[in-house]
């Protein structure tokens, strides 16, 4: 029940993947950084996505497992599903997947092998070293946005109270993270938090 | 530590470990990346672990999946980065597709709501709790305690309490902290 029906060309695809490789070498930090650009050209140009599908696309990556980025290939499976079917989905998230991730991976790729070659040299050493207490804080700040995302209200306070026992309990114990996730599922799916 | 630090046996459990490791993040993956490649496999230091992800976080691209393709190519060159990609992203592309057909057809029922709402709870103590572990292997770090703590403070204020885009956390305390680093490297002669 797609509330869109398009009928896309050979040339619109090549656009849809020429949009995201354009976007891969932009999303400096997080892909996230390039959500406005990405609903600017599908929802408001191109009129390939919906409101709806575009935010759905989000919200379902990060309950998934797996990388954030997966919200991409939900972008594309959508715009191939508002084609018609699902062959054009599958095509429509290998596109915009391979799209996003390729000009990124390759300048990875050769930077990482230039650093990790030149790691001794006092430029690449204080890069690094210098960036570690920012990039630490920027996890412990993501933790506690997500955290925050639950509610601030008193009868939020189970939540609470489970983010903060997760955090002592892997702070401390080595334990299989699959035990907590499952525990967080039961607890939820039975309504206790 | 007694640990001995180990590395990835083949391109096998390269693939493998990547693969398990990414179904286990919800809501992201960074916090799984630390526990298992960390604390239990041991494949990298904390220190290296830190280095790595400041590198992942600045280029291009989603961090987690560079600090991947990082691990690999560094063990197994090009073939090693290739297959850290395909090891982080064809399993869990599959399955968020698969997801995305059955949301369409049951994502409002109130035990699917529930438990989505329990892990989520779960998922931001697993990213707190890797940043409090990372945050002790700071403690060799050139800058010194008072400078790491103060550069921190003001990175997590300006992300966590005034929602600056990250770009400015990167060009402000980012590029103070490896200009304060470089001054200290000097200053110890190395």
């Amino acid at each position: 029940m797609s509330a869109i029906t398009l009928d896309l060309g050979w040339s619109d695809w090549l656009a849809l993947f020429g949009h995201y490789l354009a976007l891969s070498l932009m999303a400096v930090g997080a892909a996230f950084s390039t959500l406005p650009e990405m609903h600017r050209y599908l929802v408001d140009r191109q009129q390939w996505l919906t409101d709806t599908q575009f935010t759905n696309s989000i919200t379902l990556a990060q309950a998934a497992p797996g990388p954030n980025v997966l919200f991409v290939a939900l972008m594309g499976w959508n715009v191939g599903m508002n084609a018609g079917s699902y062959g054009s989905a599958l095509l429509g998230a290998f596109l915009t997947m391979t799209g996003m991730l390729l000009p990124s991976s390759v300048l990875v790729f050769f930077a990482a092998r230039w650093g990790q070659r030149n790691r001794e040299r006092r430029v690449v050493r204080a890069f690094k070293l210098g960036l570690g207490p920012v990039v630490i804080a920027l996890l412990i700040a993501t933790g506690w946005i997500m955290a925050r995302a639950q509610g601030g209200s008193v009868e939020a306070w189970p939540l609470w109270l489970l983010t903060a026992v997760t955090t002592l309990i892997v702070w401390r114990t080595r334990i299989h993270l699959l035990w907590l996730l499952g525990a967080g599922a039961l607890l939820g799916a039975l309504g206790w938090v | 530590m007694p640990d001995v630090p180990t590395r990835p046996k083949s391109l096998r459990d390269l693939f493998l470990t990547l693969t398990a490791l990414a179904l286990q993040g919800f809501g992201g993956v960074l916090a799984v990346v630390q526990h298992e490649l960390v604390v239990r496999k041991r494949w990298l230091t904390q220190e290296e672990f830190i280095e790595e992800w400041a590198v992942a976080q600045v280029l291009p691209g989603p961090n987690v999946v560079n600090l991947c393709l990082i691990v690999g190519s560094r063990y197994f060159g090009w073939r090693g980065a290739l297959v850290a990609l395909a090891g982080m992203l064809c399993v869990p592309t599959l399955v968020v597709l698969v997801l995305a057909v059955l949301y369409a057809r049951y994502g409002a029922h109130p035990v699917a709501v529930g438990a989505l709402r329990g892990m989520a709870a779960v998922a931001a103590g697993l990213i707190l709790a890797a940043g409090l572990r990372l945050a002790s292997a700071l403690k060799g770090n050139p800058l010194g305690t008072l400078l790491c703590i103060a550069l921190g403070a003001v990175s997590f204020a300006g992300v966590a309490l005034f929602r600056l885009p990250l770009i400015v956390i990167l060009l402000g305390p980012g590029v103070a902290g490896c200009l304060l680093a470089y001054w200290k490297l000097g200053k110890a002669g190395r």
